[in-house]
């Protein structure tokens, strides 16, 4: 395993490592973005519909409790089998980083919009009540309280997210959908060679590492509780 | 006599359905004129939050009827309660704003911000805003403040942030639920003197939600007594200060109260003295005049509006001549409201 301090491994593998990074980053961000733009409004709706809410809709609530456990409830590489043809539908293909997103997005929005409630509970009901009192619509809370209050928190939370759907592309990568765990599969497990599952599983700490040291950094610096 | 601005009639609330329900409110009537300082005061469930909550409509009563300004909030339609529209109590919010015991200020913004949000909410231009929230710290005396956080300031510079957060509007009424509550001894002073002041500089109407009778005492004309959802007593400060009507009205002019139970006496008085009395020696003349000894039991004595206001408990001598002379003595002085009081645990 000590070849991976030569250069010929990194000759013979290094384009091959890269282009996994890559592709793996691309997976992480895009899906990502896509998961929040679902899961976020959806979390914001959970707080607001919820019995204490602003906004208290007993049904309404309840469909989306609904949709949200059924979408936490499938083990990611079940659902993305399951929903290949939609997938399909929707990009024009099942397989690579494309074919990859659209079920990151569908498993990690649900799991995000948990994350973006929880946060946004933390939001002091008092100081709801202070806007309200003041004369705050429904969007001026959400926008003007909800948010900027729960914002250290949500980037905490996105950390934690982030770093589920990086595991995620890594168990995408067993069928195809390329990056890093398309590697540790293909070369470390099918290939036998360790070196390989050492490097990617080395880099995916340290993308682990970064990320959550950025996050919270930013979350701290943000927070002006703790000042 | 001023116009009234909040008028509240026939008011319930009662939360919950069926044999759980429980009556918060029960046939308020109040009528708190323009102008005024006015507090509300009972233990902790005497619904007092709920009462208040209900004069912006953040709580919608059961039934009854609110009105605010001139302008009707909630009234009855037959059997039914009907509200202002969603916009238009909005727009009625701006001219009745709230202070709060935990201050409720954003924690992500700094105190010029946060002095700005209610403008913000009411789309006035940004640097409008800024110029109207500079004058309302200067008037809060927090001007150096405007750039830090909330959690970096001490509670009392919270609470001036927040009131003058419910300033920028130019509200009508104030309403300040338990404002002082967090706050110590010092701090509650400087706060209800800066209520005061503002209450006389800018003519707001202030409503004083407490559980203390010292805030009482100390800023406001009049006051309502309300205990277990009903108003037990309202009228003049040193009205109620000087002669309490009801057991609560007691128990709260006389915190930790007195157990007449464990006097001994065989009877028991009390006297209050009702303003610019208190200068005559009641007990030495007694004593002199009639040669009758009484003993004293307790006393209290409070400066309102710069008179004095005091009670006392006396106990009477134990033989009926000496107790009826002594009664008939004090019931002859002037400004001195006598009543016996029963002996009951």
């Amino acid at each position: 395993m000590l070849e991976i301090f030569t250069a010929a491994f990194w000759e013979k593998y290094g384009s091959l490592l890269l282009d996994g990074t890559i592709d793996t980053l691309i997976m992480v961000v895009i899906s990502t973005i896509f998961a929040y733009l679902i899961g976020l409004p959806l979390g914001v709706l959970l707080v607001l519909t919820g019995d204490h809410g602003i906004w208290p809709h007993k049904n309404l609530n309840r469909v989306l409790t609904w949709i949200i456990n059924i979408g936490r409830s499938l083990p990611f590489i079940i659902l993305m089998i399951a929903i290949m043809d939609f997938t399909k539908l929707l990009v024009g293909t099942k397989i690579g980083v494309r074919g990859a997103i659209v079920p990151l997005v569908v498993s990690a929005a649900p799991f995000i919009a948990r994350m973006v409630e929880t946060s946004l509970a933390e939001v002091d009901a008092g100081v709801v009540e202070a806007a309200q009192s003041m004369g705050a619509s429904i969007p001026q809370i959400v926008w003007k309280v909800y948010l900027p209050e729960a914002k250290p928190s949500l980037v905490l939370g996105g950390a934690i997210s982030v770093i589920t759907i990086l595991a995620y592309t890594a168990i995408a990568g067993a069928v195809g959908a390329g990056g890093l765990g398309d590697l540790a599969i293909r070369y470390g497990y099918n290939r036998k060679v360790p070196s390989m599952m050492l490097v990617t599983v080395i880099f995916l700490i340290v993308l682990v590492q970064i990320i959550q040291f950025v996050f919270s950094r930013v979350s701290n610096r943000i927070d002006k509780r703790l000042k | 006599m001023s116009e009234s601005i909040i008028q509240i009639q026939h008011l319930n609330k009662t939360f919950g359905t069926g044999e759980t329900a429980v009556h918060a409110l029960e046939d308020i009537n109040l009528d708190i004129r323009q102008g005024e300082i006015f507090g509300i005061i009972g233990l902790s469930g005497a619904g007092k939050s709920t009462l208040v909550r209900c004069m912006n409509l953040l709580e919608r009563p059961t039934s009854g009827s609110i009105t605010v300004n001139g302008q009707r909030l909630a009234w009855m339609e037959g059997e039914k309660l009907t509200t202002i529209s969603e916009r238009e109590l909005r727009l009625a919010r701006r001219n009745v704003t709230m202070i709060f015991q935990s201050f409720n200020l954003l924690m992500q913004r700094t105190c010029l911000q946060n002095v700005c949000f209610p403008m913000e909410l009411s789309g006035l231009p940004r640097q409008q805003q800024r110029k109207r929230a500079m004058e309302l710290l200067d008037l809060v005396g927090l001007r150096d403040k405007a750039d830090a956080y909330p959690a970096q300031l001490s509670g009392g510079q919270k609470q001036r942030v927040a009131i003058a957060r419910s300033l920028a509007t130019d509200p009508k009424v104030l309403l300040c639920d338990e404002a002082t509550s967090a706050l110590d001894p010092n701090t509650t002073a400087s706060i209800l003197t800066l209520l005061k002041d503002l209450n006389q500089k800018l003519g707001v109407t202030v409503v004083v939600i407490t559980h203390q009778m010292s805030v009482i005492e100390e800023i406001c004309s009049r006051v309502a007594i309300l205990d277990g959802g009903v108003i037990a007593e309202q009228g003049r400060v040193e009205d109620i200060f000087s002669n309490p009507k009801t057991e609560i009205g007691r128990q709260l002019v006389y915190p930790g109260g007195v157990q007449i139970d464990r006097l001994h006496a065989a009877r028991v008085i009390r006297i209050a003295f009702n303003g610019g009395s208190s200068d005559e020696p009641l007990i030495a003349s007694l004593a002199i005049d009639c040669g009758v000894k009484v003993n004293i039991l307790g006393a209290d004595t409070r400066s309102i509006e710069g008179k004095a206001f005091g009670t006392m408990l006396l106990g009477l001598p134990e033989d009926p001549g000496d107790a009826a002379k002594a009664l008939q003595y004090i019931r002859s002085q002037p400004n001195i409201t006598v009543e016996e009081v029963e002996n009951h645990a």
